[in-house]
């Protein structure tokens, strides 16, 4: 049955639209207005450190002066020093590689839970969640402690006689991978798991019915309509990985430069803010197809577009 | 039951569109004060975007509703005079029956005092005395068919709207439930008007019942002059079972069809031009001999018996390949069908038995 | 779909395995009398009384706990605004705008959410510390908020509105009387969560504070930096315990709620 959208007087509505769209002009994207502006800008042992610093008051000889002192050298920079464009060749491989592995985990997760009788489901996934709940450093901090040299992984490896000496876990890529995987899980169970719950029991009777297998129906049936919840959780792993910060930082080595830490290093190590920017930015337009792409999955789940 | 003055309720020219969809094509209709209205029609008639229009929640593309005189089409929904029994009966689950009830109370400046008086005596009127304090998960579906009727009268509203009320109850309950809302709005005086696509229903409970087909009225009547003078084929094949025969009229009184030459009493219809005689399974006669003196009798082969307990419904083939609608009341004891399938029998019927229409 | 191999068994168990054992071992060890992780010293709280000495971590956690309860709270108010607007006020101007914005910072790198906030303070003459981290922390959180409500919205049954609507009762009374209460679990499963997000949150604290306002995951990234110790063991298994318990207390509140309902409607009955 048809019904109209607005249940209440456009006045109203107006309010309840204004207020959170106000805040989020002026605290999101004014901000990166402001980021895409300082790329432009030259770094100055001054506070602030970047020049060119725009004056209202000075009216419009102010403006003029101000887009005189614009410059593409961050930009400049970012292009001619390798150190750059290898970090975003290795935020994307690491990215790209755990959330592959992400997948490979937390589908059969998410496919258990599935499986498991009906009230024990709510269950399994609040103990999926919970870790979630508990600080990320935390969880981060505790692989630090079982991976660190004296650590408990050596030691039960070393109990095992499955090693002579304590290995190097930390500060090494497979560190980082671990600690990817197990912060992120959560990530990409529960789309998984919230397509899979959907799924009408009855179509895989069908194609039981039909001849299929258990693994033939499971590929040609459950998996094609899980797909929603593949790119769901695909997005929602990979898009942030790429910028991640904290876990390369504390389990990773100096191999394993992110991007994430340049800028870091650039902003809080060099004070070089135009640097930052621009590798913000640069990041940012990498990412836009993906973000796109998740926004536009988001509108269809929720039934704005069809 | 005559118009006292203006009518109550007043649907002038409206017209509702959901974008290219057409829900309600320029439609009039008077609703008169203290009458039991039916909507009927088939789904997507627009029969519940014409009541939500009423209550409020659409507001028309084109035209004027006007109540009492008074165009409200501009007045938002808690402020009009009118009141809903929704269809799923839109019980709010974190109140109690008390509370549901006294809902539309306490919106007005009504005393706490008044306000459980009040309750106290429309929980007695829809006989649920004593259920006050129970939450609405733990009513019912006949009970809390109930709250949502005292909720929606316990305001007095110039006009009630019950969207398809009976749809979620089984037969007996909903028979005993047509009977209380009769009763009920008797007592009360109240205006109902009743959304239902059951048409039986609508004949059971209505003073007057307008029947729409694709947002237009097909014809406003009582349910007595919809059954025995529908205005058209559509109408007449709507409500209940029908049979009809195509012809001109050579003369008049003389209807030239298919399967000879039929006697009708109405004698002003136009001659030369394509017609149908209504004919209502019940006004049919059938036998297994010709009948010696009978205005018009044709024989067929009985193609179909539909045995329906207190009668049988059956279709017989004629000359022309056509089918016959007969309905034969079963009054000899212990049942006995005495007509089968593949029978020849007569059937017969007096010239002023059918309906003459011409659309 | 409902049967059960072993495979699936196995890839359940496995998974919560792999999730709690990390956070057992911290737990443990966080009673560990020996400082190494490889030794055991037997059963001690030392560490705990240690922290208690910490007043620097103890500052940090109430700084934290503070900042959290404020933005949740404004987070959950204007996400809820943001999700009565996207599914209720029907076509605006800039409708696509606000939507592409309020669902960016679900997967929007910190690092960006972060730097772009500094500089918008710095640009803006804006001192950091407490209240910066705290306006921070809120427009990252709405979001998620955002999502929860909305998501709730769309499963609610309009015509109980209308119902409402129909008594008499004006649209903003009708939302806070009829809507709100009924869509209350799904706001406080936002506001929880954008408080436990807020407490947990480094990069973004780390660009938008200043002195004085020193947050409990910044305190911890510094000592962690220089490597394990077992003081922060201590407030990590304390942190968990915390959060453990008000889980189990709040799913515990919401059963005994739904058994003392069946319990009164048998009492009538009887």
């Amino acid at each position: 049955m048809k019904r109209s959208a607005p249940l209440r007087r456009p006045g109203d509505s107006r309010l309840v639209v204004l207020i959170p769209y106000l805040w989020l002009l002026a605290l999101f994207l004014v901000p990166f207005v402001i980021v895409l502006k300082i790329s432009f800008s030259q770094t100055v042992m001054a506070l602030p450190p970047y020049r060119p610093v725009l004056d209202l008051a000075a009216g419009w000889t102010g403006l003029k002066d101000f887009a005189a002192h614009l410059t593409t050298d961050a930009y400049a920079l970012l292009g001619s020093d390798d150190l750059y464009l290898r970090s975003y060749l290795k935020s994307l491989e690491v990215a790209g590689l755990s959330t592959a592995l992400l997948l490979a985990i937390g589908y059969p997760i998410a496919y258990g839970i599935v499986r498991s009788p009906r009230a024990l489901q709510p269950l399994l996934v609040m103990l999926v969640v919970l870790p979630f709940w508990t600080s990320f450093l935390i969880r981060v901090y505790a692989w630090m402690n079982i991976l660190q040299r004296d650590g408990l992984l050596n030691d039960v490896l070393m109990r095992l006689q499955l090693i002579d000496a304590p290995r190097v876990w930390l500060s090494t890529d497979t560190a980082v991978y671990i600690g990817l995987v197990y912060s992120y899980l959560p990530f990409m169970v529960l789309p998984l798991y919230a397509v899979l719950e959907k799924l009408d029991p009855a179509l895989l009777e069908a194609a039981a019915d039909l001849g299929c297998t258990r693994l033939r129906a499971f590929w040609r049936v459950t998996f094609p309509l899980s797909l929603p919840g593949v790119a769901a959780g695909v997005l929602l792993c990979f898009i942030p990985i790429t910028g991640e910060f904290v876990i390369p930082d504390l389990l990773g080595g100096s191999r394993t430069l992110m991007i994430g830490q340049t800028l870091w290093t650039e902003f809080f190590s060099n004070r070089d803010w135009p640097v930052a920017s621009a590798i913000a930015v640069a990041l940012l337009a990498l990412l836009l197809v993906p973000i796109l792409f998740y926004e536009r999955l988001q509108k269809r789940a929720i039934g704005e577009t069809p | 039951m005559g118009e006292m003055g203006e009518p109550l309720v007043r649907f002038d020219a409206v017209s509702k569109r959901f974008g290219t969809l057409t829900a309600v094509d320029c439609l009039s209709l008077d609703i008169r004060r203290g009458e039991f209205f039916a909507l009927l029609g088939p789904s997507g008639c627009g029969k519940t975007t014409l009541l939500r229009m009423l209550a409020g929640f659409e507001a028309p593309s084109e035209g004027r509703i006007l109540l009492d005189g008074e165009d409200i089409g501009a007045m938002p929904p808690h402020r009009r005079p009118v009141n809903m029994m929704f269809q799923n009966y839109a019980l709010f689950p974190h109140l109690n029956v008390e509370k549901n009830v006294g809902f539309g109370l306490r919106q007005e400046k009504v005393t706490r005092a008044e306000i459980a008086e009040r309750v106290d005596a429309m929980l007695a009127l829809v006989r649920l005395q004593g259920y006050g304090r129970r939450r609405v998960d733990q009513l019912s579906g006949g009970q809390k068919q109930r709250v949502a009727l005292a909720r929606a009268l316990i305001k007095q509203p110039r006009v009630l709207l019950l969207d398809e009320p009976l749809a979620a109850l089984d037969k007996k309950l909903r028979a005993e439930t047509q009977f209380e809302l009769m009763e009920l709005q008797r007592r009360l005086g109240t205006s109902f008007v009743i959304v239902t696509h059951d048409q039986e229903e609508a004949m059971i409970v209505a003073d007057r019942i307008a029947v729409m087909d694709r947002g237009r009225l097909a014809q406003v009547a009582t349910p007595e002059e919809l059954y025995e003078r529908p205005n058209s084929r559509w109408v007449a094949d709507f409500i209940g079972e029908v049979s009809l025969l195509e012809g001109r009229f050579s003369a008049p009184g003389v209807f030239q069809s298919m399967i000879g030459r039929i006697e009708v009493a109405d004698k002003t219809a136009a001659l030369g031009e394509t017609a149908w005689l209504a004919l209502r399974p019940e006004k049919i006669r059938l036998g297994m001999d010709r009948p010696a003196a009978a205005a018009n009798a044709v024989a067929g082969t009985v193609f179909e018996t539909g045995y329906r307990g207190d009668r049988s419904v059956h279709k017989v083939r004629l000359a022309d390949r056509s089918l016959m609608k007969v309905a034969v009341p079963n009054t000899a004891a212990r049942g006995e069908r005495n007509v089968a399938t593949g029978d020849v029998v007569w059937l017969s019927w007096p010239a002023d038995a059918g309906v003459v229409l011409t659309q | 779909m409902r049967r059960t191999s072993a495979f699936n068994v196995i890839a359940v168990l496995a998974g919560l395995a792999f999730l709690y054992l990390p956070i057992g071992i911290l737990v443990i060890y966080s009673f560990n009398a020996s400082r190494l992780v490889t030794v055991w010293g037997g059963w001690s709280l030392a560490w705990y009384r240690e922290l208690l000495h910490d007043d620097a971590m103890i500052a940090a956690a109430w700084t934290s706990l503070r900042i959290a309860a404020l933005s949740a709270t404004a987070a959950t108010v204007l996400g809820t605004l943001a999700a009565v607007a996207l599914t209720r006020a029907g076509r605006f101007h800039g409708r696509l705008l606000f939507s592409g914005m309020a669902y960016a910072p679900l997967v929007m790198p910190e690092v960006i959410t972060g730097l772009s906030l500094l500089l918008l303070f710095v640009a803006m003459n804006i001192d950091r510390g407490f209240w910066t981290v705290a306006a921070a922390h809120t427009t990252l959180t709405m979001c998620f908020v955002t999502v929860i409500v909305q998501s709730r919205l769309i499963g609610f049954d309009r015509s109980l509105e209308e119902a409402a609507l129909d008594l008499g009762c004006p649209p903003l009374r009708t939302f806070m009387t009829i809507t709100l209460p009924l869509i209350g679990p799904a706001v406080i499963a936002g506001w929880m969560l954008a408080f436990s997000l807020s407490l947990d949150d480094l990069v973004i604290a780390s660009f938008t504070t200043g002195p004085g306002a020193t947050t409990l995951p910044i305190r911890i990234y510094s000592e962690v930096r220089l490597g394990v110790k077992p003081e922060i063991n201590a407030i990590c298994t304390i942190k968990i315990t915390v959060v453990a318990l008000g889980t189990i207390a709040s799913s515990v509140i919401a059963k005994r709620g739904a058994s003392r309902r069946a319990r009164e409607g048998l009492g009538i009955q009887m």
